[in-house]
């Protein structure tokens, strides 16, 4: 019962980071009509936003402590980020140890830059082209994408740690009665799948409550009628790739403590979020979020090690498994409406 | 002849002369010069634009006249190279059994693969075959490492079976006795042209390949798969079911995959999943559009093209950048060299991408179509000045 | 008998009776009107004849065979041609070829692995192809590629296709909705030329009533789902069956 919980828990930061990448996709083709092969590059510019961040908050300059010496003798030389200069030692520490959530704030506005520049950039301008080409130039444009951070910030993975306080795990079996060390969570697991909860939360109630969204679903049902009401569609539609970036980019971010980004990641979840929108049901959001969380469970139960010894390497094709039964079972995928994206 | 019209058997004629006299072709400076860089006509080069031409010419069976996008081509070609080196362990270096073997196994996989992924169409097509190429290569990568060697790579080892080697066989790959890497040099003055046993082998089944490939666009089943493409509903109300078709267009094409896997083995007797990978089937669709999909010759001068240019870009570095620009002014040689910097050595896949978009963008049709569009703006020019140039009205 | 017949086919979706009991007998060698106002079933009955909708019961016999569940391209095998509200041909290919293609779907089947016969040498099917074109005043459009035709041309081009089929039933769906007076005029000629050149049997499936009356021998009025009259021409325009239908659609 508490490996059960445990796989559980351990499948819902990676289904968390699925669900919130396919449910941007979903967002693209629903309203714009995109197949968008560039989004897993979005998340991954979002994970280099928070290195990027973190590397700002580092910025130093070099004093000599007089009061110690290197192994030579010689006085010591320290760099002192300019941070601690401002807000003396301990905030400047704090603060650049809280790096990776304060990266929010600066992903956000950056995401949203560069959603709008891809789409009123390129995007466009394919509106119209075949899927095929959408999804040629946007294989293009994700390599682009890659190789400029490649190139910017090499090709190894670089280790973003989560603060300080977040280091621990939770013994979330405690308090369920199970033994200690039984069931461990760590703490920045936690916080990731609470705060993707609360962007999908976030998006539905957007989606739901406001006009803007409302006219966004309708777009989204029926494309012409609502371009026939005169509304200007194009515009929000704008809008909606700039949102659907930041949601990928902010779930890139937050990501870095449990993956050390690298230029190759994007293409790694974009292959694995597209399975899930699949699975999900294209155009549908609902089937996006359901079918994120449900494939990151169930990879996290292959990959337990009674699984495995049973049926070797289930853990990396389990999902291309599963997502090959849904689609000859269900073409439409577990929430899909019928004629979306459909010859 | 050979079952073709007058323009085809000129085309093959054509295409079988080039490719015969590629050596030489390709290699217009001598061996001293400063340009000798820009050669391309040695064998190891040449072989893959050979092999690569396959594998394209193969891949426009399957997306040029159906227009289903698969995205996991290069997974037949790496199961192909598995193959072949398999045989070389197991048999002996003779390549024929290796490439028939290649052939036959991606054959067999693409019927699977193809039967499933072509029950959808559209975008859902292209992410099945997605799905499935990353499945095989993470599955070559690690599970199948009994098969594959995984990460190291699969090649052949002093203590393998080896059982049809005889005493005298050679120990690299050969064809009866005809080394693959042996090479014939003939120097010419200040030129110095290599003929390679391996590329006349990888070229002779490149034109074999042409020539089927030619066949299959003229025939009612190209007619056929090209109505697949253009409406599928029409066909399907004209008493024609498209999934046969498209299935074998998809074997056809998985098969030339599998041919060009095998040949690269054969060339050169190791492989590794790398080749399965999603960016390698990529760069297929890539050569097949920059040469332009649907056309008879556009993949092979795609593949020809993206295998030069990635020799060149991979060679060049800030040193070459340094010499090229050293007739301008210090400043602006420094800084042409910085601006070109990072689209030159390991860069070379920025450039890639970057050439993939603009040809979406910009040339959809490929190098052919922009071909034809610049031989129909000097027609214009031409029959214009004609008419300029009568004063006789016409009749 | 007739060569399809429709007996006592019945659809419901949800709460939706779109087709109740519906009998139809289609005789051979005469043209056939299916018409009716918006929503009476017209596209539900068409559905279930070319077999994309299966009906809740009832059975529909194409000489003699169920043509229920089957896959299109089968039901064409059988004999069935159907031509489209707008004109369905292979946009990218030649006139020609557009016409080629059902010539070697007839002769070949839904699926023949020819990839070595060369297009070029199927003489008989180019002459088929070409006496066929001629017939409907293309042959010299032959080598255009069909997307850059005007649509009355793509018209005679989908007819030509499905024709040079011989069809035993020619399937048509409201072949003139949406066109402008001009072109429905041209549409009906086309039609009148063809059944006065060869023995054919149609069924076709209009929402104007205007265009059937000097094409049909037999006219059905589906109203609701449900036959209403059947009957020739002449006697259906003073019908007031038919009146109180399309005039209660009217006064809408």
């Amino acid at each position: 019962m508490d490996a059960i919980i445990l796989q559980i828990l351990n499948g819902l930061d990676k289904g968390s980071a699925y669900a919130l990448i396919a449910l941007g996709l979903t967002l693209i083709f629903g309203t714009l009509g995109v197949v968008n092969f560039a989004h897993g590059a979005l998340f991954m510019i979002g994970a280099f936003c928070a290195v990027t961040f973190s590397r700002l908050l580092q910025l130093s300059h070099e004093i000599v402590d007089e009061t110690r010496t290197d192994f030579l003798g010689n006085p010591l030389k320290v760099d002192v980020p300019y941070l601690q200069d401002w807000f003396g030692p301990e905030t400047g520490a704090a603060i650049i140890d809280w790096a990776v959530p304060l990266s929010i704030l600066f992903a956000i506005p950056v995401m949203l830059l560069v959603g709008f520049v891809m789409e009123r950039g390129l995007i466009k301008h394919f509106y119209k082209r075949p899927h095929a080409d959408q999804i040629l130039v946007t294989f293009g444009l994700a390599i682009v994408l890659g190789e400029i951070i490649k190139a910017n910030y090499g090709a190894n993975p670089i280790p973003t740690p989560a603060p300080a306080a977040f280091s621990g795990s939770l013994d979330f079996g405690v308090w369920l009665g199970f033994d200690e060390n039984a069931i461990i969570y760590p703490y920045w697991r936690l916080i990731y799948f609470l705060f993707s909860a609360v962007i999908i939360a976030g998006v539905f109630a957007f989606l739901q409550f406001t006009t803007f969204g409302m006219v966004v679903r309708a777009g989204m049902a029926d494309r012409e009628t609502v371009g026939l009401l005169g509304i200007d569609i194009d515009k929000r539609f704008t809008i909606m790739f700039g949102l659907a970036a930041a949601v990928a980019g902010l779930a890139g971010a937050m990501y870095t403590p449990i993956l050390s980004p690298n230029y190759n990641m994007g293409m790694d979840f974009l292959v694995l979020s597209f399975v899930v929108v699949v699975v999900g049901g294209m155009g549908s959001l609902p089937g996006a979020v359901l079918a994120g969380f449900l494939l990151g469970i169930l990879q996290s139960f292959a990959s337990m090690n009674e699984v495995k010894s049973l049926l070797p390497g289930i853990d990396q094709i389990i999902i291309y498994l599963v997502a090959i039964a849904i689609l000859l079972t269900r073409p439409r995928g577990l929430m899909g409406r019928r004629g979306v994206m459909e010859e | 002849m050979l079952g073709l019209d007058t323009k085809d058997t000129r085309l093959l004629i054509i295409v079988a002369i080039m490719v015969m006299a590629a050596p030489i072709l390709l290699n217009p400076f001598p061996a001293d010069s400063a340009m000798a860089q820009f050669n391309a006509g040695y064998p190891d080069l040449m072989q893959r634009f050979v092999i690569f031409g396959i594998f394209a010419i193969g891949f426009n069976i399957l997306f040029g006249l159906t227009g289903y996008l698969s995205f996991g081509h290069a997974a037949f070609l790496g199961m192909g190279s598995y193959a072949a080196v398999w045989m070389f362990k197991l048999l002996s270096y003779n390549v024929v059994p290796a490439i028939l073997l290649s052939v036959i196994v991606a054959a067999a996989f693409s019927v699977v693969i193809g039967y499933i992924s072509l029950r959808r169409s559209g975008i859902y097509f292209s992410i099945l075959t997605l799905a499935f190429a990353q499945m095989s290569y993470a599955l070559a990568y690690s599970v199948l490492t009994p098969i594959t060697n995984g990460e190291t790579g699969l090649q052949v080892y002093t203590n393998d079976p080896q059982i049809l080697m005889g005493e005298n066989s050679p120990n690299v790959p050969h064809l009866f006795g005809i080394e693959m890497r042996g090479t014939a040099d003939l120097e010419l003055g200040a030129w110095t042209f290599t003929f390679g046993n391996g590329y006349y082998l990888a070229a002779l089944m490149m034109l074999l390949s042409f020539y089927i490939s030619l066949r299959i666009f003229r025939s009612p089943f190209g007619l056929m798969l090209r109505a697949v493409k253009s409406n599928q509903n029409r066909l399907t109300f004209t008493g024609v079911s498209p999934k046969p078709y498209t299935l074998a267009a998809f074997v056809i094409s998985g098969m030339y995959a599998g041919l060009a896997g095998g040949l690269l083995a054969a060339m050169d007797p190791l492989t590794g999943a790398e080749r399965m990978q999603w960016t390698a089937s990529g760069e297929v669709v890539l050569m097949t559009i920059l040469g332009g999909a649907g056309t008879l010759i556009g993949p092979v001068l795609g593949a020809g093209l993206i295998k030069y240019l990635e020799n060149i870009f991979s060679k060049i570095n800030d040193g070459i950048l340094h010499q090229w620009f050293a007739f301008m002014p210090d400043g602006l040689e420094d800084f042409m060299v910085t601006i070109l910097h990072p689209f030159i050595g390991k860069g070379w896949h920025l450039t890639l991408g970057l050439i993939f978009m603009a040809i979406v963008i910009f040339l959809p049709g490929g190098l052919v179509e922009g071909g034809q569009r610049i031989g129909r703006l000097f027609k214009r020019r031409k029959t214009d000045d004609a008419s300029s140039a009568t004063t006789k009205p016409a009749e | 008998m007739g060569i399809l017949e429709v007996k006592g086919v019945n659809k419901r979706f949800g709460g939706l009776q779109a087709l109740g009991d519906v009998n139809l007998s289609v005789a051979e060698n005469t043209v056939h009107a299916i018409i009716g106002p918006n929503g009476a079933g017209k596209s539900t009955l068409l559905n279930v004849l070319v077999g994309k909708l299966i009906p809740d019961s009832g059975s529909v016999m194409f000489d003699g065979n169920s043509v229920l569940g089957r896959q299109p391209y089968e039901i064409n095998q059988m004999g069935i041609s159907r031509v489209f509200q707008t004109p369905e041909i292979f946009a990218d290919l030649s006139v020609i070829e557009n016409v080629m293609i059902p010539c070697f779907a007839k002769r070949d089947g839904a699926f023949r692995m020819h990839a070595i016969e060369s297009v070029g040498n199927e003489k008989n099917i180019r002459e088929q192809a070409e006496a066929m074109l001629d017939d409907v005043n293309m042959l010299d459009k032959r080598n255009m590629i069909a997307s850059v035709m005007s649509r009355g041309d793509k018209r005679r081009l989908e007819m030509a296709m499905c024709l040079v089929q011989e069809p035993r039933l020619l399937l048509l769906d409201e072949p003139t909705a949406g066109m402008a007076r001009a072109d429905t005029n041209n549409t009906i000629d086309l039609l009148k030329e063809i059944k006065e050149k060869r023995d054919i049997t149609m069924a076709i499936i209009e929402h104007d009533m205007h265009v059937v009356f000097s094409l049909a021998d037999r006219i059905t009025v589906l109203a609701q789902g449900t036959p209403l009259v059947e009957d020739t021409p002449e006697k259906i325009k003073g019908h007031p069956k038919v009146k109180e239908a399309y005039l209660g659609e009217a006064a809408h």
